[in-house]
């Protein structure tokens, strides 16, 4: 644990928090400003802890994997489509139809991850030109079914978009719940709770088991592992697999959780900045959630300081510009890629086939 | 020099090298077609039907071939900026940025005139745009570039999150300060530039321009640069070994930041000649999408400007054919992104290729990961 | 009789790579409780013979029998099942994991879901104990020393119950007094019935320590033979196979002025740590000063911050009169610097380029090379030829990719680069490293006529016998200082040893 580090993360959400509660002060008590601020935070972290966890599990195994986004992107997509087919065709009721999309979203994540296992592991393709494929092919192919089955009248919807059945429902903690001011924490949806409880178990996974042993001894020195009699390609398919299906859940969020449609292209670098979160928290689960809890502080501004649009004083004006305080993640993954906040060290073998 | 029977088997060399340089592609496009096929009669359609309005739609008349020379000049730009960047070891995602802030640019410089009321010779006007378009599009990558020597940040994640910072920037100008104050208009989109900054087209009533010329030239241009001249062997060292090129005296952070400002030019001079030579103006999602077609692009031309040349008339082709395809068979244009994407795949993966059609070729493989450095 | 008793063997044994036919019909056995030397050049053969045992590759044809009976052997899985452990040349350990975890990964000790550390840093200590390795199970590997990392992998094996134990080149990292401890090990070992087999290229050794010794080249079993029956001439002709000359001819040369002043140089390595503390030395023209050390001692840092590669930390390097502290490598080359680089592959060329744009990797930018900005190719092909000719590379064209050249061919195209222009000091890390017999005397000759001419020659080599063959004077890096400085003559290999191991700094 790099206490320096948390100590960033604290100073930076600390100074976004800020700046909604003095500009919204006038209109809003702070307390529930703060209140909101947490509950926002922690809910649009989630696709960016569920993406630096795949991101995880793919580059401690020494895969890197920069199609994250384009895995969030299909699994947006289809588990929305499954969620549609079920409520619209089948006549599912809503929160059955949506708990089998979050499961065609995890499972389009995962195919996608063995696209990308397969260049990268056995055609030993250049796995930042494979994440690219990824990528692409994400984005064409949910284009063009977006296109064909919603406006095309020939579809099996009609040409239209049904009737969505909704967003997963929040989970309340009883006692948790009702304290003040943090009590909103506990009071979440159902992937935000899952990818929290992903960390830690993540934590656990990677440092106390053999999984974890192996994976990282594949993804530090492959060739020793091999000399041991580990598969390393067995187990490099496996993490990274594991990682598709973590990009799925984050997928899951973006049309099954936050807003129940889909628009080409929605992810919007959320995957690629995950990976920035993984690389701040130096590849451990923990560190990389802080990281994402900072750019989901960065989110949770922009969408208060909209809120609060009235109250920004002129000097300040460019923050009623939400194109100007979108620009807050990216500015940030930049800055973190510094190094400004201290070096970071990847697996050895991150990146580099394994060739006996 | 070499002696005679050396320029005969280098020779022979050549033209064996060529051969199987363009084995690989065209097998790949070859299946991605076939793949494609697939995917076009599994949502309904007919592909015999589809590939044939793709290609009266791409070649089949004189308009056609000039909407095709149309469509493939920002590529050529965009890819070559992209091979240049490989070249150099370096991986520019970012080109769709650089695109879109050459194009801001050279809109700026093409219409504020006409708003100040200044009249400005077309002779210094053109260039002036499209130099403004070509340097904001180098400084865009630079600052990455820049990123990289210095701070070893990984050049992926920063060109892409310079795309959005681009995309957030041109939104809010283009819907703001720069936006078309026509009462008629209702889009996110800039002033129309002043007619002294327009590049003319090539023949009056046909769309092609002579920026698709000048697409052309840079790409010999580039080739010159690349294996002629002393820093193009710079760039090569650093990309394929840059201990090697420090140990040679090469100054790699120099060399880096070099590459990524003329891959940003050529990215923004692709923006450029959009604005200066088809369009007149900038609008918000014009430039969408060049930037992941580019790196495709770059690849199908295996880096190399011929190729992409070549590669980059495929896509156009592709993109014009497509709409003669959908008005003929109702199938929509985005199956096009399906099949640039199995081109993508069977591109990279090679190996697949080689399998299918049992090709025995050794080639160099493209390493550019090289972990995240830091 | 169980002394007798053959407990492994290799019949028949061809392995062909793409290109090479890296063992062709190899026979092999061992006997209990014996150490079975392996001897050969580089490329004989050797490891991959040890690979194939040990179940990292498949044999092409052949069949391996353990203890009597026929082994499959598809992975190191079950070559470890059936009692064989190897510690290779490059350690199979991960710097980032500590002692326990290396030791027990693949064979991983767990309670209750999550790995069981405590017990398995017990069974550690109990060996270390037993076979006075001296290994604390819970320190990171990556901040162990060389030698006590290579006791590690012994323990390894031993932890899996190895019978057979099979090492590859392990003194190569090792000072004297350390494979001297190394050889204590292995007859304690052999004592309790482990069987031993020895990889390695060094003759003294062989004879020192095996108990049978049987000679590999290229690919082929030239004989077998022990120690009683041989000597250090016999074994050379067999593994070369023809009458080599161990000794370098060199007549005493007046050394000249002063040409490299080095005062106080420190250096950090890529972790910044300071590998590189203090060190002062003086190199004089028609003179070779011979830095002697294990790896790791600050060699690499120390060549790096002389050729320009690093910046120094601190301390200051005189080249022929003008302050060169700091300055880049091209500085450094216009200065009259020639320097042959550790890593070859790495530093010394560019694998994809041909022989001729290598051939003027240090030049390019430059006349006639280079005129206005564009390369002139026509020079390019008249030097390659000439220096191709003069330095007898082999290769079928000067428009051959670098990469597919053979070591030794690789580094005469580095040598002939660097020491065919005007130099007034040549700067060689491990010059010889890896490469044919043949290739290395060519390399030392030319070391020599380097000399003889009045260049300065700074030589850094972890090989021993190298540095006492080619140097006038000789000093010995230790930790990142130069604990001892003397003339060749006036020295022992075995005092040497000892300051290389760190056991007495020189007496002022």
């Amino acid at each position: 644990m790099n206490w320096r580090r948390f100590g960033v993360v604290a100073v930076v959400i600390a100074v976004l928090f800020g700046v909604v509660i003095v500009i919204g002060k006038s209109q809003t008590p702070p307390l529930i400003i703060i209140t909101s601020m947490l509950t926002t935070t922690i809910a649009v972290a989630t696709p960016l802890t569920l993406g630096a966890l795949s991101g995880i599990y793919c580059e401690r195994a020494g895969v890197v994997n920069i199609g994250i986004e384009g895995m969030m992107l299909a699994a947006a997509f289809f588990g929305w489509l499954a969620s549609l087919y079920m409520n619209s065709i089948f006549g599912f009721a809503p929160t059955p139809s949506l708990i089998i999309g979050v499961f065609a979203a995890i499972l389009s994540g995962a195919l996608f991850a063995l696209l990308h296992a397969a260049l990268s592991i056995t055609f030993k393709v250049d796995q930042i030109i494979g994440g690219t494929v990824v990528n692409i092919l994400a984005i064409g192919v949910t284009g063009f079914l977006n296109r064909q089955l919603f406006f095309e009248k020939n579809s099996i919807f009609g040409g239209n978009v049904p009737h969505a059945p909704g967003v997963l429902p929040s989970i309340r903690i009883p006692i948790l719940a009702d304290i003040p001011i943090f009590g909103g924490i506990f009071d979440q949806q159902p992937i935000t709770i899952a990818a929290v409880a992903l960390v830690f178990i993540t934590h656990y996974v990677l440092f106390y088991t053999r999984w974890g042993l192996r994976t990282r001894a594949v993804g530090e020195h492959p060739r020793a592992a091999d000399t041991v009699g580990i598969n390393v390609a067995f187990m490099r398919y496996a993490n990274v697999l594991i990682g598709g299906c973590m990009a799925g859940l984050g997928g899951a969020y973006f049309t099954l959780q936050s807003v129940s449609s889909f628009e080409p292209l929605m992810t919007n670098g959320r995957g690629f900045i995950s990976l920035a979160a993984m690389i701040f928290g130096n590849w451990s689960p923990i560190g990389s959630w802080a990281a994402s809890l900072v750019f989901g502080a960065a989110q949770a501004m922009q969408i208060n300081l909209q809120i609060f649009r009235e109250l920004i004083p002129p000097q300040w004006a460019f923050l009623q510009q939400s194109y100007i305080v979108g620009l807050a993640p990216y500015l940030l993954t930049m800055l973190i890629l510094t190094g400004v906040v201290g070096k970071t060290i990847p697996p050895a073998a991150d990146g580099q086939p394994y060739e006996k | 020099m070499e002696t005679p029977k050396e320029q005969t088997n280098g020779l022979i060399k050549f033209l064996r090298d060529s051969a199987n340089a363009l084995l690989i592609p065209l097998l790949a496009v070859l299946t991605a077609v076939i793949v494609g096929g697939a995917v076009i009669a599994s949502a309904g359609g007919n592909p015999f039907n589809a590939y044939l309005g793709l290609f009266e739609g791409a070649f089949g008349s004189t308009k056609a071939l000039s909407e095709t020379a149309v469509w493939s000049t920002p590529y050529i730009f965009a890819g070559l900026a992209v091979a240049l960047a490989f070249k150099g070891g370096l991986f520019n995602i970012g080109a769709e940025g650089q695109l879109a802030f050459g194009a801001v640019a050279s809109a700026l410089i093409g219409y504020l005139p006409d708003q100040m009321g200044v009249r400005i010779p077309a002779a210094i006007h053109i260039p002036l745009a499209v130099g403004g378009g070509m340097l904001a599009g180098a400084i865009w990558a630079a600052i990455p570039g820049a990123l990289k020597a210095y701070t070893g940040g990984h050049e992926v994640i920063n060109t892409i999150m310079m795309n959005y910072i681009a995309l957030n920037l041109t939104s809010f100008l283009l819907n703001g300060p720069m936006r078309d104050p026509d009462p008629l208009n209702l889009s996110a989109r800039t002033p129309e530039i002043a007619l002294s900054a327009r590049i003319p087209p090539i023949f009056a009533v046909l769309r092609i321009h002579w920026g698709f010329v000048l697409a052309l030239l840079i790409a010999v241009f580039i080739w010159w640069l690349l294996w002629k001249t002393t820093l193009g062997f710079e760039i090569r060292t650093v990309g394929l070994n840059p201990d090697a090129a420090k140990y040679a005296g090469i100054n790699v952070k120099r060399t880096t930041i070099i590459t990524m400002a003329l891959s940003g030019a050529l990215a923004g001079l692709a923006g450029a000649i959009e604005v200066t030579a088809l369009n007149y103006r900038h609008e918000l999602g014009f430039s969408s999408g060049y930037g992941f077609d580019a790196i495709a692009i770059a690849l199908l031309g295996k880096s190399n400007p011929m190729g992409i040349v070549l590669a980059s008339i495929l896509f156009g082709a592709m993109r014009n054919g497509a709409t003669r395809m959908q008005f003929l068979t109702q199938i929509p244009v985005d199956v096009i992104s399906v099949i640039q994407g199995l081109i993508l795949l069977f591109v990279a993966a090679d190996t697949i290729v080689r399998f299918i059609y049992r090709v025995r070729v050794q080639e160099e493989r493209v390493t550019l990961t090289r972990g995240w450095g830091g | 009789m169980t002394e007798n008793q053959i407990v492994l063997e290799a019949k028949g044994i061809t392995k062909q790579f793409p290109g090479v036919l890296a063992c062709d019909n190899v026979n092999f056995d061992l006997r209990k409780g014996e150490i079975h030397a392996l001897l050969g050049e580089n490329g004989a053969g050797k490891s991959t013979l040890m690979n194939l045992i040990y179940g990292l590759h498949r044999p092409d044809k052949g069949e391996i029998f353990v203890n009597g009976k026929t082994a499959a052997i598809h992975s190191p899985k079950d070559s470890i099942a059936l009692g064989v452990g190897m510690v290779h040349q490059h350690f199979m350990l991960i710097p980032v994991f500590d002692v326990a975890e290396n030791v027990m990964l693949g064979d991983e000790t767990v309670k209750r879901g999550s790995l069981d550390h405590k017990s398995v840093a017990a069974r550690i200590l109990e060996i270390s104990a037993q076979y006075g390795l001296n290994v604390d199970p819970n320190t990171l590997v990556g901040s162990l020393p060389v030698g006590i990392q290579q006791r590690v992998e012994i323990v390894k094996t031993l932890y899996r119950h190895a019978e057979i134990v099979i090492l590859d080149e392990p003194t190569a990292v090792l000072t004297p007094q350390e494979a001297e401890d190394l050889f204590r090990i292995m007859r304690d070992l052999t004592a309790r019935g482990v069987s031993i087999i020895f990889i390695t290229h060094k003759l003294k050794e062989v004879l020192a320590i095996a108990d049978r010794i049987t000679v590999m080249r290229a690919g082929r079993v030239v004989g077998s033979t022990t120690p009683q029956e041989t000597n250090e001439a016999n074994l050379a002709s067999m593994m070369v196979g023809r009458e080599v000359i161990l000794t370098v001819d060199k007549k005493d040369h007046e050394a000249e002025d002063e040409i490299l002043k080095v005062e106080g140089l420190s250096a950090r390595d890529q972790r910044d740590l300071e590998t590189v503390h203090d060190v002062s030395f003086t190199v004089r023209g028609g003179e070779v000063l011979g830095i002697a050390g294990v790896q790791g001692n600050g060699q690499t840092e120390l060549s790096e911050a002389l050729t320009g590669l690093i910046a120094p930390t601190g301390g200051k390097v005189m080249f022929a009169g003008l302050d060169v502290t700091g300055k880049t490598p091209r500085m450094m080359t216009e200065a009259g610097l020639a320097h042959i680089p550790e890593d070859r592959q790495r530093h010394g060329l560019v694998l994809a380029y041909t022989v001729a744009d290598n051939m003027a990797l240090c030049d390019y930018y430059r006349a006639p090379f280079s005129k206005g900005g564009v390369m002139q190719p026509q020079a390019l092909d008249e030097n390659a030829r000439r220096l191709i000719s003069e330095y007898d590379v082999r290769t079928p064209s000067p428009y051959v990719n670098a990469g597919k050249l053979s070591g030794g061919n690789q580094q005469k195209v580095i040598v002939a680069r660097e020491l065919s222009r005007n130099v007034k000091l040549v700067i060689a890390n491990q010059p010889t490293r890896g490469l044919d017999v043949g290739s290395i005397e060519y390399i030392h000759s030319e070391i020599i006529k380097m000399r003889d001419r009045g260049v300065a020659v700074l030589l850094i080599s972890a090989e021993l016998d190298e540095i006492m063959a080619l140097s006038d004077r000789i000093a010995v890096m230790y930790r990142g200082k130069i604990v001892a400085t003397v003339e060749t003559k006036k020295t022992t290999r075995e005092q040497l040893g000892l300051w290389m191991a760190g056991a007495q700094a020189q007496a002022a």
